[in-house]
């Protein structure tokens, strides 16, 4: 297990740095859907296997390949408009993200953490994330998720009828 | 398959616990099946277009034309490998090996059949003949054939052609459109069934009754299985979502060559075009294999009475996977392909609100039959089939052809294994 | 043995690399994607905390930052496409009119 993690967790970073560091937009997308899956088997080692699959599902399958859709799209229009131009910003950006990450590590609430035990072992599988599971917590009127959810239907609405009128052709386009 | 387990294997031969052989069983079977039938596929479907065209079809190499998908892989094999210019040659060289490991991926959850066992102390379980028996099931052979869609895009955009780049655009608003229907009558199936373990789909089928008072002998028949249990829209939302997941005839854009060439795979050759062509044919057996088990009974016979029991399930399911070949076959002769905004106006105005409406209508009329099942003394085992079974993953399945012994109270009683009490406890 | 900390760690640093993308990308394609990598690591983070407390609520959270994302991408595409539209560039250094 302990290998799994690390040769995934190397992946992982690995990928999403390449992600920002190569130019090419297409790569950029192709090297998060690594990360992606990555992160899907780190949620089914942390038995999370719902949201795994939903990971995949909706990251992977639905939004890198909207993302993927808009790219090829746009480099149909103009081969040259996605070039990005250098600068000494990435330097700058290497130092701060790695102060950034030391800090973090040596923060307070990862040794807080350590104060309290897990409630099952790592290694443990706990019937945590099945879609029974998963379901009954959701729609469990105890629990405050409900309002949430139908708040989300309402957002997703929104945002459909968002991404029609932004990508519509103006009026002013069929009138030369 | 309902309390006629006559025929049980013993679940401990010596010191190997049969059941966890199981899985490689399945591999081996589904893997060979696939593999042996997939030059076939080439020529069974051939000869049907040909036959429904009223032509011969191929039959120059051997006895009718049987031996021609031998003579094509050949061909395939000593064809040369074209490396065309200013291609992005990494992703050239990988997007067919996505495409070919994504779709033999896809079919990791589907279930061939039930296999009974009977262990040492003579309690009789089945183990569902699958290579991963996990609880989403389902979702996981939904989330490989949404990601096969790379394996297009990536190809198209390599390429540097702009028929390729046409045809992967294509590809992938295609298959983003059609997962929202194929998804939506899938649920249909898993609200009927309560669980997203494909084993659990098909022994919901088997355990229930055409309609209320239904003859004892239609349990489990044809007439129970959901593509008529669903109410019939479902499974045809399901089958053009399927033809359009796959990109096959008449929603072939990505490839149409009287406009694209070939499209996404213009420019490749030999071997890598052989392991589109693979991939291609692969996915039609899985999602065929989806639709056999989700609506039409898996492994179970049409009906429970004895020339029909005497065939084991996998062939069973087979044949129905065969089916589903021949119907693409069927539609690829007979309709003309869609023009691009027709493809979409299909997927988004028509069947994505058809099927939202439909699964209103169901989980309505199924709610109801809930609450007049838990208001009469003895549960119908439809409401039997909505109580989620909750299961530990790598011990025995939970017995056949019984229904589940909590159905009495209705499916607010807490299930043993369920996360509720560990859930409202709050942080330490 | 792989314990919270690990996890923790990881996403730390996903979300670090996230962070510089979105600070030193040009592209506002790739920003995206870089936001979408910090909500991934967010959504580890509650992944696995929710799992040191055996709990399925960090899980809940997920589902609806899955929602938010999903309705998040599908807005910004459309205002990416709609950009490169009327001014033939997304470059966001060009781009720095709310109004055209």
């Amino acid at each position: 297990m302990l290998i799994l993690f690390w040769i995934l967790a190397l992946t992982c970073v690995g990928a999403s740095i390449a992600m920002v560091v190569t130019q090419n937009p297409v790569r950029s997308a192709l090297y998060l859907v690594i990360t992606f899956l990555c992160v899907a088997v780190f949620y089914v080692m942390l038995s999370a296997q719902f949201l795994a699959a939903v990971q995949i599902i909706v990251y992977a399958g639905a939004i890198m390949v909207l993302f993927l859709f808009v790219i090829m799209l746009l480099n149909l229009g103009a081969p040259q408009a996605l070039r990005e131009r250098g600068t000494l910003q990435p330097f700058f950006a290497a130092v701060l993200g790695t102060a950034f990450v030391v800090m973090l590590l040596l923060s307070n609430s990862l040794v807080a953490l350590s104060k309290v035990r897990p409630a099952a072992p790592p290694e443990v599988y706990v019937p945590l994330g099945t879609v029974e599971g998963i379901g009954k917590n959701l729609f469990d009127p105890k629990q405050p998720w409900i309002l949430p959810f139908e708040i989300t239907s309402i957002l997703l609405l929104v945002a459909i009828v968002g991404a029609v009128i932004m990508a519509k052709r103006r009026i002013q386009d069929h009138t030369p | 398959m309902i309390g006629q387990l006559a025929i049980a294997f013993p679940a401990n031969l010596g010191p190997i616990y049969l059941p966890a052989l199981v899985p490689y069983i399945a591999l081996v079977i589904w893997l060979g099946f696939v593999l042996t039938i997939l030059p076939g596929l080439i020529w069974i479907e051939r000869v049907v277009i040909a036959l429904m065209q009223d032509r011969s079809g191929p039959n120059r190499v051997g006895p009718r034309g049987l031996l021609q998908p031998t003579a094509d892989v050949i061909k395939l094999f000593f064809k040369e490998d074209v490396l065309p210019e200013n291609v992005d040659v990494r992703i050239y060289y990988i997007a067919p090996v996505i495409a070919v490991i994504l779709a033999f991926a896809a079919c990791g959850t589907l279930v061939l059949d039930a296999i009974p066992f009977v262990d040492a102390e003579g309690r009789q379980f089945t183990v569902p003949l699958t290579v991963g028996d996990v609880n989403i099931g389902l979702l996981y052979i939904l989330a490989m054939a949404s990601l096969q869609v790379y394996g297009i895009v990536l190809a198209g955009w390599a390429s540097n052609n702009k028929y390729s780049l046409l045809g992967g655009l294509r590809a992938s608003a295609q298959v983003i459109s059609y997962e929202l229907a194929m998804g939506l009558a899938l649920l249909c199936a898993i609200l009927m069934a309560g669980s997203l373990r494909l084993g659990d789909i098909v022994e919901a089928q088997a355990t229930r009754l055409p309609f209320p008072g239904a003859p004892e002998f239609l349990r489990g028949s044809i007439l129970a299985w959901f593509w008529l249990g669903t109410g019939l829209i479902p499974v045809v939302l399901y089958t053009i979502a399927m033809v359009a997941e796959t990109n096959r005839a008449p929603f072939d854009l990505p490839e149409a060559e009287s406009e694209l060439i070939a499209g996404f795979h213009t420019e490749y050759s030999s071997m890598k075009f052989a392991m589109f062509f693979t991939s291609e044919y692969v996915a039609m057996l899985t999602v065929s294999g989806l639709n056999a088990a989700v609506f039409w009974g898996g492994w179970l016979p049409p009906l429970n009475v004895a020339p029909f029991t005497l065939i084991p399930g996998v062939l069973w399911f087979i044949i129905k996977v065969m089916m589903g070949i021949f119907l693409y076959t069927w539609l690829r002769a007979t309709l003309p392909r869609l023009r691009y905004d027709a493809l979409m106006a299909l997927g988004w105005k028509r069947m994505l609100p058809l099927a939202l409406v439909w699964l209103f209508v169901l989980a309505g009329a199924n709610l109801a039959l809930e609450r007049r099942a838990s208001s009469a003394p003895l549960p119908t085992p439809e409401a039997g089939a909505i109580v989620p079974r909750m299961r530990s993953t790598g011990g025995p399945a939970s017995i056949t052809g019984q229904p589940p012994a909590s159905a009495e109270p209705g499916p607010q009683t807490p299930v043993p294994g369920s996360m509720e009490a560990p859930a409202s406890n709050g942080a330490p | 043995m792989i314990t919270t900390e690990h996890y923790l760690v990881l996403s730390a640093i996903l979300f670090t690399v996230g962070t510089i993308g979105v600070l030193v990308k040009r592209n506002p394609i790739v920003i995206f994607m870089c936001i979408e990598l910090m909500l991934n690591a967010a959504n580890l983070t509650l992944v696995a905390l929710g799992r040191h407390f055996g709990q399925v609520n960090g899980q809940m959270y997920v589902i609806f930052a899955l929602a938010v994302a999903a309705a998040e991408v599908s807005v910004g595409l459309g205002i990416i496409v709609a950009i490169f539209r009327t001014k033939e560039t997304i470059n966001i250094d060009e781009v720095n009119l709310m109004k055209f």
